[in-house]
This record gives C-alpha cells, structure tokens and sequence, in this order.
C-alpha cells in the first residue's frame, strides 16, 4: 500500500514539489505500477542462491588526467546556465 | 527530372544525386514543400532548421568536385533528444525548452560528416517516455497513415516524417522500443542496433544501459545504410564497441535461408491482438514458403522482461535526470531557497510520466527495497539473456510482432499507464538483452477505408545486424 506520505517522502528525495492533489493520483498509479512489477520476485526465486549473481554490465572508467585544454569550453557552457557570475554558476547560499 | 518522394528511398537519391538527375537542393526543397503541405496536420517535427538549405547546397559543392560522402544531400531528420549543435534540444521537455546543444552528438555528427541534410528536430514522448508521442510538452503528432491515431512512441516524430513523406530517413532513440513500436504504428523500418554499436554520446540519457540510437527508414537497404555511417567506436562513450568486434562477426555470412525461431510460449502470454496474431503468423508462412526453416523455441523467461524493465529503465531515470535542477541548463525557478529552486523547477518543467518515473525509480532504489525490486530485475535481466544465448545456438533470428497491438486511437491509453507500458511487451527483452532488434512493416488491417500498417520484428545475436537486413530484405522480397 503506498500511502501519500510515502509519496511526499519520495518526492522529498527526488526534489520534486507535489500538490496534494497530484499526490492523491501518483499513490494509485504506483501501487498499481507495483503490483505488476513484483511479479518477478516469483521469476527469481525460482534460481538458486549461487546462481544469483547482480549485475552483468560493468562501468568501463577512462584514464585519469585532463581530457582538453583548460578553458577552452568555458564560454560554450555558461552560456545556457541561467543565473551565472563572473565565469561561475550562481547558485543560492546553502550556509548562512 | 521530377522528383518523386512517394517513391524515393535514400539509395534511389543517392544514386540520382550522383547522375546529377537533381540537386540536393531540389531534393531538400521537395521534402520541405511535402513538409508544409502535411506537417500542420501531422506535426511530426517540431522545428524545421532554417539552415537546411545550406546543408543542400554543401553537399551539391562537394557532388560537383567528386567528393561526396555516403549520406550527401540526403534529407534527415533527428529525434529531438540528440544534440544538434546550436540548435534547441528539448527532449520534448518544458525543462529544456530553450536549451541550445553546445556540441554535436557522435551519430549527429557521423550523419554531418557523411553529408546528410539535417532538415529538422522531430517530436517525440518527453525525455523519450511513452509509446504514443501524446507525453510531448509540445502537442502531439498524429499518424500518416490515419490521423485519428497514434504515431506509436517514442520516436513518433521520426517515424511519423519518415511515413507522411517529409523526411528519407530519421534517426531515433529505443530504450524499451521506441524506434520499433513507432516503425510499425506507421509502416517504415525501425533498428535498434546492438548495445554499444552506435555511440550514446550527446543523447539526452533516459537509461543508460538500455539507450541505443538507430534510423527510421522507408526500406531495409536504407536503414542499413543509415546504421553503417552512425555505428562504430567513439572515446566519448566507453560502451561502444571497437571496430574490430564487428569485422570478427561479419566475417561469418547472413546471406541464403535462414532458421527462424517462434516463441510460442512468450506469443501467449502478451494480450496480443487477434488481427496482429492473424498477420504475424501470414507472414511467418510466407517466410517458410519462400524457403527458410521455421522451429518452435521456449524463451521461458521473456514474460518477466517487461517486469524487470520498468525496475531498471525508472531506476535509471531517476539518477540520470537528477541533473536538470535549473543550476546548469534549461528551466530556473526561483524558491525560497536552493532546495526550493530544485523542486519547483522540477515540478515546473516536468510531465505526468516523467515525475511518475522519476519517483517509482526513487522508490525501488530506495533502502529496505533495493535488493527486493533492483537486485531481483537484475536476476532477470541475466536470465533473459541467457534464454536469448540458448535459443541462438539452434536458431540463426527469432520473429515476433513488434507491438501486442497496431495504432491505437488518440487518448485511448493516456489515463491508463500501465496499460501504455504493456506496448513494449515484445520490443523491450532486446534491450534487456542488448541484442539487435528490427521492424520490418508486415502487412495491415483495413478499418474505415484506411490501411493500418502492422509490423513484424526479429532479433539475432549481438553484432549480427547483417543476418537483420538479410532477413528484412526477404520480408520485402515475399510482400512485394
């Protein structure tokens, strides 16, 4: 059962602000969401313990070090960020 | 000479353009007037690049002198959540709606460099989530072939310019189906390539072990020859495959008859309906008839991918669109505090499904119900795969319909998520598998004087494309 305040904290954690109203109708859409989605852990149960193994894809990292030249994307970024300052994202103060 | 879009495919033109029968820009001017003519009911696009012209007239220089790549003077279309440099990229989002790329995708710029036409940006279900287009913060796009219905999704856009006339070919973006679905909701060619096969770089991310981008095209030899210019390996995306790992496959042939796989088991259990059924099993006769063998296989484990898929796919989601806070790009508004800016930006510039998505991928990572939900789809993923793996060591592709249903009616399934979702029932275990998958339009069903087109798809092995457009070439050979 999802209940609303299952809702609020979800959408707490993913920083989405929900009206009542649009809490009301994720709650229902999710349960029913749910109920569907947990007909794999009847699938899986079927493998044993040892054969359970999460995960085949693997991050496959580069090399460590400067990719290109200092600066040289500075202009070509800033240019979309919405509020900025002297070559610097703005953003609100988060320590007073 | 005249220029005739009904019957152009991306080789005809080429191979006109090269007679020097049309210029690329009698050809570019042709797609934009079949554009003003349907686009306005249709609205596969949702900007036309005013710059397109000058694309034609490149590309008529470098015919002239001889030095003409494999694309020159092709008109294409991109899905808008590919990055076309300086121009908008909205993944059909209020969030990104003025958002300009600063760079050009690696596919956007192979399609470029070959000498393609970039026409415009297509529609699309926003941030790639939907199968009908209908979640686009910017209207909906209707289908050619009847405009009562849908275009299927989520690259509707693409496939709906590519069926009304409006473009040659388009490239997409599948991540449970969404270069398929729409392929046979408007009756073209849709692939989705092998994972890692074509670079995701500059894709706008949904879920990023399932996203790949492939073409949308009128016929099998050119959405071949689409693939063959977006594919290959790119330092920018570190799941791409080296170059050499197709040459090793490539090397084995596609050509001749070939042994079809049916899944009998998984068929039973989609909610299929009795006319695509009807159709699907008309053309596996037709297959059989003109020669190829076909055998009964179990892919008992098929039935949980759709399961397993809205687990991973949301829980992807929500980590990858983590980043639109109104801090880099996009959307600001401004709250009472940063925490505040975050959320009602998010609120502000996201769709029903997207936020639907977002929160149900929070909730299955979320701790107590990670290992239950994510872990467990995980299991299923491998096992999925390795029902794929078995059944390729008898048979050489494996055939079912594309989608349970053909076009549906507009609004028909907007209210209803989880029913929109079971649209990718037999398109999303090649994604979960990371195996190449094709539709090939089949046949259609005659409702109110219009011809609704149906398409049937196949899946090989990973790298085994060729045996793909082997196979779809037959499927053209047997209907026409």
């Amino acid at each position: 059962m999802i209940t609303d305040d299952d809702i609020e904290n979800l959408a707490n954690l993913a920083r989405i602000s929900v009206t009542d109203e649009e809490k009301h109708a994720l709650a229902k859409d999710l349960e029913a969401i749910l109920a569907y989605v947990s007909d794999i852990k009847d699938a899986a149960s079927a493998v044993g313990v040892d054969e359970k193994k999460i995960g085949i894809l693997k991050n496959v990292m580069r090399e460590d070090g400067p990719s290109h030249e200092k600066g040289i994307y500075t202009e070509a970024i800033l240019r979309e960020v919405p509020q900025k300052e002297g070559g610097y994202v703005k953003v609100k103060k988060i320590l007073s | 000479m005249k220029i005739d879009t009904d019957n152009l495919t991306v080789a005809s033109a080429m191979r006109h353009l090269r007679a020097g029968d049309f210029s690329a820009r009698e050809l570019t001017e042709a797609y934009l007037k079949n554009i003003e003519e349907r686009d306005r009911d249709i609205h596969a696009y949702l900007e036309i690049f005013d710059d397109a012209i000058e694309f034609a007239r490149a590309a008529d220089v470098k015919i002239k002198k001889g030095e003409a790549g494999v694309l020159a003077g092709i008109p294409m279309a991109v899905k808008d959540n590919m990055l076309v440099e300086g121009k908008y990229a909205t993944a059909a989002s209020k969030i990104l709606k003025n958002y300009r790329s600063t760079y050009d995708a690696t596919a956007v710029k192979k399609i470029k460099d070959a000498g393609a036409v970039m026409l415009g940006r297509t529609n699309m279900d926003e941030f790639a989530m939907g199968s009908s287009t209908e979640s686009s913060a910017y209207g909906i796009t209707r289908n050619p072939r009847d405009e009562s219905r849908v275009p299927g999704g989520s690259s509707g856009g693409s496939a709906a310019a590519v069926s009304m006339g409006g473009v040659l070919a388009a490239l997409g973006s599948d991540t449970g189906g969404s270069i398929r679905q729409p392929a046979s909701f408007c009756g073209v060619v849709g692939l989705k390539p092998t994972y890692g096969s074509v670079s995701r770089h500059g894709l706008i991310a949904m879920a990023s072990s399932l996203d790949q981008i492939g073409p949308l095209a009128k016929t099998v030899e050119d959405a071949e020859l689409v693939f063959n210019v977006i594919k290959g390996f790119d330092r920018y995306d570190s799941t791409s495959f080296p170059e050499d790992m197709y040459h090793a496959k490539n090397a084995q042939v596609a050509a001749g008859k070939h042994t079809i796989g049916i899944p009998a088991d998984f068929l039973s259990v989609g909610g299929i309906d009795a006319q695509v059924l009807e159709s699907f099993n008309r053309s596996v006769g037709a297959l059989k008839d003109a020669g190829n063998e076909i055998r009964e296989i179990a892919l008992p484990h098929a039935k949980h991918a759709l399961a397993a898929y809205y687990i991973i796919m949301p829980a992807e989601v929500s980590a990858n669109l983590a980043r639109f806070d109104g801090v880099r790009y996009g959307l600001y508004n401004s709250g009472a505090d940063l925490a505040t800016d975050y959320a009602s930006t998010r609120a502000r510039g996201f769709g029903d499904e997207v936020r639907r998505r977002i929160l149900l991928g929070t909730y299955v990572l979320s701790s107590g119900y990670y290992d239950s939900y994510y872990g467990t789809a995980n299991i299923v993923r491998d096992m999925v795969a390795s029902d794929f793996r078995d059944a390729f060591k008898i048979v050489d592709v494996i055939a079912v319909p594309t989608a349970p249903t053909f076009a549906f009616k507009i609004g028909e399934k907007n209210n209803n998520p989880l029913q929109m979702y079971l649209e990718d029932i037999f398109t999303v275990p090649a994604n979960i598998a990371g195996i190449p998958a094709i539709s090939i339009p089949s046949g259609s069903i005659e409702i109110n004087t219009k011809l609704i087109p149906i398409g049937m798809q196949f899946m090989a092995p990973h790298l085994r494309e060729d045996i793909l457009f082997a196979i779809g070439k037959d499927v053209e050979a047997v209907r026409s």
